[in-house]
């Protein structure tokens, strides 16, 4: 690893380089809890976006003009940055998308026409969001294929044993998520990469709650497909990467038509653009690519691991203090989590728990978390959830168990 | 006779107005407001009964007694019930004429939209929709026997 490793944070000088966390809400300084949904952002990343269309906001690519130049730059160095955050092999392998629900519509899309078959398999994870059990449904519908789960277990953690028996040579594709973001499980993604490819099948990864948080290495992992959101990496919304390997994308159909993924076009035939802009069809999102450069840049400045162990402290702390409380029911305690704190109260409606913490300033997630079918499956409506970031703090977390104390206090 | 609309709004306004804007005091006294609504008879509680587009659930019941409505409801949600139990509140006892034509200017008054969100303030259009639509039946009902 290029990043140094530290052990603990300057917290209150990370604190500074975000604008948002410094205001009141509701009369009370914000506690922000709601990172797995987005986290926010620094200085740099703002200050890029600002610094773009004042200085040389122009379209890439094409213009043969400095500010084209520079703009073209600036875009492709993020892509330089983002081959080296997840050592891919080659930039060409890094595709900008809007986030991880295009990066997984776009594979389900393109990969689908050319390699699902009728009667074919696609194995996704009982634990995952709805943007990585839609898309497979799309293509499982379109090509006839069977859509099969890996159950849950009680604890929150994959039933890897359940898998084995799923998988098999009609296999096409697995699709699972790094790390839950309902309840942090952090799956064991190696051992399930394996697993497929002795079956020959590839491997999608999303990685929306391990961008910011868990060290990703696609080549070690080797997976086959890797997904990223730029938003919920302290970088702006509406960008994100699909890595895919190289070998693999160039067999790939385009996705979307248009400018940029085209070499020539003539009414009688087209002939397209060479990975990764083959699958970059149109004006990307200039702006906020170069901006999500300065995310990576932010989070590199400050080190993976340091950022791990930081929110596993407050995860850690945050669980043992919100276990001395009655009737709190902690849902899901997968033995390895990444910092989100998913819960309970018996008899009051995870509604009012957001509802109220609001009140007193502090932000959390309440429903079903866009995971549906694994609500389902632990038998709740939805849960509350804090998430924590490398901002985020042990007083903060005190906040935010006081507030529930006074919650549970006055409905029971 | 009882009170009218206006004067119950009235003293709905009065009552906020006493907890001063603070978001937390407001809240619990809304959900006071719900712990205090009388408890739906359990048989009223059916899926017909339900306010579709409230995202936490609720069920409202309605009856005609001597000309006027009275309603019974109830949600799973402890700040709705509170919410709701405000138009209860206001609209119980009333003449089916009075609540369809009744203008709800408390909300705007206490500053619901601060406390019910995007989320809420949808579901809650849709309870006083359903509400009205009581009345005007009831009042079909009426018109049709006189
Ligand atoms: C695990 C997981 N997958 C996919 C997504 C979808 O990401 P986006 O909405 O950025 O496309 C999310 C975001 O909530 C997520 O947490």
């Amino acid at each position: 690893m290029s990043v140094a490793t530290r052990t603990s944070l300057d917290v209150e000088n990370i604190r500074k380089q975000f604008p948002v966390l410094h205001q009141k809400v509701n009369g009370r300084d914000l506690v922000y809890f709601d990172n797995a949904a987005t986290n926010q952002k620094p200085d740099a990343v703002i200050n890029s976006l600002v610094d773009y269309y004042s200085n040389y906001n122009a379209n890439i690519h094409r213009g043969i003009h400095t500010l084209a130049e520079k703009a073209t730059k600036a875009y492709e160095q993020t892509r330089a940055l983002a081959k080296e955050f997840i050592n891919a092999a080659s930039e060409q392998e890094i595709i900008f998308v809007r986030g991880v629900t295009e990066a997984i519509n776009l594979v389900a899309a393109s990969y689908g026409k050319a390699f699902i078959r009728e009667g074919d398999e696609i194995i996704i994870s009982g634990l995952e969001h709805h943007s990585n059990i839609v898309p497979w449904q799309f293509v499982c519908q379109d090509r006839k294929a069977v859509l099969k789960v890996i159950n849950v277990k009680d604890n929150g953690e994959l039933d890897l044993e359940q898998f084995k028996t799923l998988i098999s040579s009609k296999t096409k594709l697995v699709a699972v998520n790094h790390a839950s973001n309902s309840l942090g499980t952090i799956n064991p993604i190696k051992q399930i990469i394996d697993l497929a490819h002795a079956n020959h099948a590839v491997v999608l990864i999303d990685g929306a709650q391990a961008g910011a948080h868990l060290p990703i290495d696609v080549q070690a992992l080797n997976c086959d497909f890797y997904c990223l959101s730029s938003h919920k990496m302290f970088g702006p919304t509406g960008t994100g990467i699909l890595y895919g390997k190289k070998n693999l994308m160039e067999l790939m159909p385009p996705y979307q038509g248009g400018g940029e993924m085209i070499k020539s076009v003539s009414f009688e035939k087209t002939t397209y653009n060479d990975l990764p802009y083959k699958f970059e069809a149109g004006t990307p999102n200039i702006a906020d690519v170069i901006a999500f450069g300065k995310a990576i840049e932010f989070i590199n400045s400050i080190g993976k691991e340091a950022i791990a162990a930081h929110e596993h402290e407050l995860l850690v702390y945050a669980t043992e203090r919100i276990k001395t409380l009655p009737h709190v029911r902690v849902i899901g305690e997968a033995k390895e989590k990444v910092g989100v704190l998913s819960f309970s109260i018996d008899g009051i409606h995870p509604f009012d728990i957001g509802q109220m913490l609001d009140a007193r300033g502090i932000a959390v997630r309440t429903g079903h978390h866009c995971t549906e079918p694994l609500m389902e499956r632990l038998g709740v409506e939805g849960t509350v959830r804090a998430s924590f970031s490398v901002y985020n703090t042990k007083q903060e977390v005190d906040q935010f168990i006081e507030g529930l104390d006074r919650i549970i206090k006055f409905l029971k | 006779m009882s009170k009218s609309i206006t004067d119950i709004q009235q003293e709905i306004i009065q009552e906020f107005s006493l907890l001063d804007g603070d978001m937390e005091m407001t809240v619990f006294y809304i959900m006071e407001l719900g712990q205090k609504l009388p408890a739906m008879n359990e048989a009223n509680k059916t899926e017909d009964n339900v306010v579709k587009g409230c995202q936490s659930k609720v069920w409202l019941a309605a009856k005609l007694e001597n000309d006027n409505v009275y309603f019974e409801a109830d949600s799973n949600t402890a700040i709705t019930k509170g919410l709701v139990s405000l138009l209860v509140r206001i609209f119980n006892g009333q003449s089916p004429e009075a609540i369809l034509n009744a203008d709800l200017s408390f909300m705007q008054k206490i500053g619901m939209e601060r406390f019910i969100g995007t989320q809420r303030s949808n579901g809650f259009a849709a309870m006083i929709k359903q509400m009205k639509l009581y009345a005007l039946a009831f009042k079909t009902k009426q018109d049709v026997k006189s």
